[in-house]
């Protein structure tokens, strides 16, 4: 399936999570990693915590439907791959980003604007891990 | 007032990610597929996000404390070993496989599109398998019996 090349549409939403992640900084003194935010909600040790990480998930569940009232239009959400391997893929994400301390938003953002070798190392280790799945998914085993 | 903030942060976090194209897995896969129907635009994604977490970090973390807590909570670790290459080798091959992320999926998740969700739970099930093996080759051989 092709997919238009949007640079502009897509820097200016890569802009908005930027200012998310420094907000959240300036206010509450935190990085802004969704894999961080899933992880903490299933940890019931600290309530003001909790209830920090469950404002913020219900802010993204919301954007949709604010997307929505202000464009007029949903977002595109084109899921190429069949349920057996969203849910696979769903356990390996989950399983990766919980030892590789973070994902795209925690290390690829936050982390990576901090100029932390961590999340540098991290970053280039996810993105080979996506490039060669993807070319042997696509192009060795042809799906 | 900080649940509002919050709340407001993951709307801002959110929108941002939809109008990327992050939560839509078609467009993430096709970054990846440079020998395919490639569109390099998540490379403007981490660009867009980039060019305003750098300096408004320089600018925020300047400052002695963030307005609503006392501190700033950085990760205290700057340990690079096999976990956190490993770790982060794995998530790309999920990544590859579906085209979500657990940031990209999060606000997707709010379109109720029943995939998606299905994706949301595959994810909690992944990090709390993780914890559970990470308990098991952290504890030291008998400690469980003796506890």
């Amino acid at each position: 399936m092709i997919t238009e090349f949007t640079p502009l549409t897509s820097a200016f939403g890569g802009a908005l999570v930027g200012l998310s992640a420094v907000l959240l900084m300036a206010l509450h003194g935190r990085i802004l990693g969704a894999t961080g935010i899933v992880g903490g909600l299933m940890r019931f040790d600290n309530a003001s915590d909790w209830a920090l990480r469950a404002a913020l998930l219900l802010g993204m569940l919301a954007a949709p439907t604010a997307l929505l009232l202000v464009t007029g239009t949903g977002p595109t959400i084109d899921i190429p791959v069949s349920t057996p391997a969203i849910l696979l893929s769903g356990v390996i994400v989950g399983f990766g980003t919980f030892f590789g301390g973070g994902c795209t938003s925690g290390h690829g953002i936050c982390g990576n604007a901090r100029f932390s070798r961590r999340s540098i190392t991290a970053t280039i280790s996810f993105m080979i891990g996506a490039f060669v799945t993807v070319f042997v998914i696509r192009h060795v085993i042809g799906v | 007032m900080k649940l509002l903030t919050a709340f407001l942060i993951g709307l801002i976090f959110g929108t941002g990610i939809l109008i990327a194209g992050m939560g839509n897995p078609a467009k993430v896969l096709n970054f990846f597929d440079i020998a395919g129907t490639w569109d390099p635009s998540l490379i403007f994604v981490m660009g867009g996000a980039l060019a305003v977490t750098i300096p408004g970090y320089l600018l925020v973390l300047g400052r002695p404390k963030p307005l609503f807590e006392n501190g700033f909570q950085l990760p205290a670790t700057k340990l690079i070993d096999k976990r956190l290459v490993l770790g982060s080798l794995t998530f790309g091959v999920g990544w590859g496989i579906a085209g979500f992320c657990p940031g990209g999926a999060l606000p997707a998740m709010g379109t109720g599109r029943t995939e998606v969700l299905l994706f949301g739970v595959a994810l909690i099930a992944g990090l709390l398998l993780a914890r559970l093996l990470n308990r098991a080759i952290t504890r030291p051989a008998g400690a469980a019996r003796t506890a």
